[in-house]
């Protein structure tokens, strides 16, 4: 075990370079000079070019990104052209907000869905599962923007119930959570029907049934620990999506989280930012999957641990 | 063969399972009568489809949905389990009747290692600790020929080869030391070397135990080898019903006669191997008649009308056939039936 996870660390090495490339990449491709955007609108063309100057920005591109790699692995990330602060300390401010706000979420998100999904096939055909399996299709289907909106409308404007925006309390967390878990929950909660379905109808469950063991512990001792196996795969893709999600459910909360340090970087061209926010959320995204491809391993001795 | 008494030990009477479809009923079981002694090993012998699993499944009242048994008695120790709760069922099962399955790939569950499945009957029907039951497992896997069972019991199924899967099974099915023992084509999925260990490992067993087993398999040597008694099933019905001997040696039925000469023989000097024509008529659709005549060499205008009753004689012989009467001599004029030269078997 310890070998592998040795091994799937070393692997992540490539995968974070990768990502370092890709995402130096696309912003070179974004259209629009941040020397001009930092220059202001009346600005000379010498200002321009000194402001390129000192940015780095009039070396060549390789020179540009190994210099940037370097600079990463130092823990420097560069210093945002907005606010003249490194881009590290505004990434470290917002960060453990959004990280908040994800864990929140992937909670619902298994946590609802794991439930729903073995009510669901529990009671196959019942009406408890019609009901979950129309609310998990309503789920995948609804964009997060507009749940997000329509909770605030009905909890927070109608009822007053919770706070419409801003961050700091449990509170605050519980409308956003929804919004930005909803989807991975209905998704959870379908792949947890289908797959439980499919164990239950298995040999080793008439095994386990002629054993005489109680009802409970066939389906949470017997089923589920099968049944899980594809649902992990599953809930490691989701946090993905979750990540992605964080951007829109911040604005919509006005929450100031990474994913609204993205975008407003974004709409202010400034590079640094947009970099180091992108490069953070993968570097999470790719612990996550390697976390997730562990614990699969736990679930699924078939695999082999060489 | 095992110690017989008289005592009966499990007695089915006009079983009735059915399965309700969209396509119609199903009777997949339809009216099966037999009984097992203590010590006895009784075998359920038929074609894929002529219900001996749903048999065994009624009996542990295991059918799952859309299967339910309609009809009849099943006495065990002299209660209906007919008439048991589920959670009456659940103690019986895995203490007292318990059961092994074809297929020991697929019967054990492959993310427990094979102690922690074994140990689990241990504590669920003895109460015993995790540490206890543990080492009645290993114990267990000892017993039934599991080599180092120290390490194997640590390891999940995946690790073992088919054989040693389904001795697993074994332990798991002896952990209670069962009145009955269902094994349900136990050495179907098995290499032949390897069959025959697994059968005389359950002999072994019967012996020391004492249980009675049903066995249910299509494979004539099998029971040739292990049954004291044994049922023929066709369609969901008993069409005979014996002593081993009585059936290998002197088989009353055209289908039991059919089963026999399809059976490649090491003794005999066989030309050929008679297969039985056609094929067994769909649960949905049974004919109206004797559910074998439209295979039957021997089929008469009554066959095709009228469904012959299970003639009991004294010696516990059943039939179901309209060549015999009340007094089983064969009605027929040319006597005994015999199907050698049966017109319609094809050569195989």
């Amino acid at each position: 075990m310890l070998t592998y996870i040795v091994r799937r660390l070393i692997q992540t090495v490539p995968v974070i370079f990768g990502v370092i490339l890709v995402v130096f990449l696309i912003m070179q491709m974004v259209p629009g000079d941040p020397a001009v955007l930092i220059a202001g609108d009346g600005a000379s063309e010498e200002t321009v070019q000194a402001i390129r100057h000192d940015l780095g920005l009039d070396r060549p591109l390789p020179l540009q990104y190994i210099q940037y790699v370097l600079d990463v692995f130092r823990g420097d990330l560069g210093t945002s052209y907005r606010s003249d602060h490194p881009v590290m300390d505004e990434i470290m401010l917002r960060l453990p907000t959004t990280i908040q706000l994800a864990l929140a979420s992937i909670v619902i998100t298994i946590v609802l869905g794991m439930i729903a999904g073995i009510v669901s096939a529990t009671r196959q055909h019942s009406t408890a599962d019609r009901l979950i399996m129309l609310v998990a299709l309503l789920g995948i289907s609804l964009p997060s923007f507009w749940l997000g909106m329509m909770l605030i409308s009905f909890f927070s404007v109608k009822y007053h119930l919770l706070p419409v925006t801003g961050w700091g309390s449990l509170e605050h967390v519980i409308l956003p959570a929804i919004t930005l878990g909803a989807s991975g929950a209905a998704i959870v909660a379908r792949m947890t029907r289908s797959s439980m379905l499919d164990v239950i109808h298995q040999d080793y469950i008439r095994t386990a049934r002629a054993k005489g063991l109680k009802n409970r512990l066939i389906v949470y001792k017997h089923a589920l620990k099968n049944a899980l196996i594809p649902v992990i795969t599953v809930i490691g893709l989701q946090f993905g999506t979750l990540l992605g999600g964080t951007v829109l459910v911040e604005s919509v909360f006005a929450i100031n989280g990474l994913g609204r340090l993205i975008v407003d970087a974004i709409r202010m061209r400034d590079l640094p930012v947009v970099q180091g926010g992108v490069l953070v959320a993968s570097v999470i995204f790719v612990f996550v999957n390697l976390g997730v491809d562990l614990l699969y391993r736990y679930f699924n001795k078939r695999i082999e641990m060489d | 063969m095992a110690m017989l008494t008289q005592e009966k030990l499990l007695e089915v009477q006009g079983l009735q399972t059915y399965f309700f479809t969209d396509e119609g009923i199903s009777k997949a079981v339809d009216g099966i009568d037999f009984s097992v002694h203590r010590g006895e090993t009784l075998g359920l012998v038929g074609e894929s489809g002529c219900g001996k699993s749903m048999t065994s499944l009624s009996i542990m009242q295991l059918l799952s949905r859309p299967g339910r048994t309609v009809g009849g008695q099943i006495l065990f120790k002299n209660e209906d389990l007919l008439t048991k709760s589920e959670e009456q069922m659940r103690r019986i099962r895995g203490k007292e009747i318990s059961m092994i399955f074809q297929e020991p790939m697929t019967s054990l569950n492959p993310v427990y290692t094979v102690g922690e499945q074994v140990a689990e009957v241990f504590r669920l029907h003895e109460n015993l600790g995790r540490k206890e039951a543990w080492a009645k497992a290993v114990e267990l896997l000892r017993m039934v020929g599991i080599p180092s069972p120290e390490e194997r019991a640590h390891q999940e199924p995946f690790r073992l080869s088919g054989g040693m899967r389904q001795r697993v099974m074994i332990a798991m099915a002896m952990a209670c030391q069962p009145d009955l023992l269902i094994a349900d084509e136990p050495t179907t999925a098995l290499d032949v070397t390897v069959q025959s260990q697994i059968l005389d490992l359950m002999k072994q067993l019967q012996e020391r135990m004492g249980m009675s087993i049903i066995l249910i398999t299509h494979d004539l040597g099998v029971v040739a080898e292990t049954c004291d008694r044994v049922a023929v099933l066709y369609a969901g019905q008993i069409v005979e019903y014996a002593s081993v001997d009585s059936i290998f040696d002197n088989p009353k039925h055209p289908y039991t006669q059919g089963l026999l000469q399809s059976l490649p023989r090491i003794d005999e000097d066989q030309e050929e191997l008679l297969a039985i024509p056609g094929t067994v008529p769909s649960p949905y659709d049974l004919p109206s008649g004797c559910r074998f005549a439209p295979r039957c060499a021997f089929r008469k205008d009554i066959c095709s009308t009228a469904q012959p009753e299970l003639l009991k004689n004294s010696d516990e012989e059943w039939v179901r056939c309209w060549m015999y009467d009340e007094n089983w001599s064969g009605s027929d004029a040319s006597g005994q039936p015999h199907i050698s030269n049966q017109e319609g078997s094809k050569v195989i």
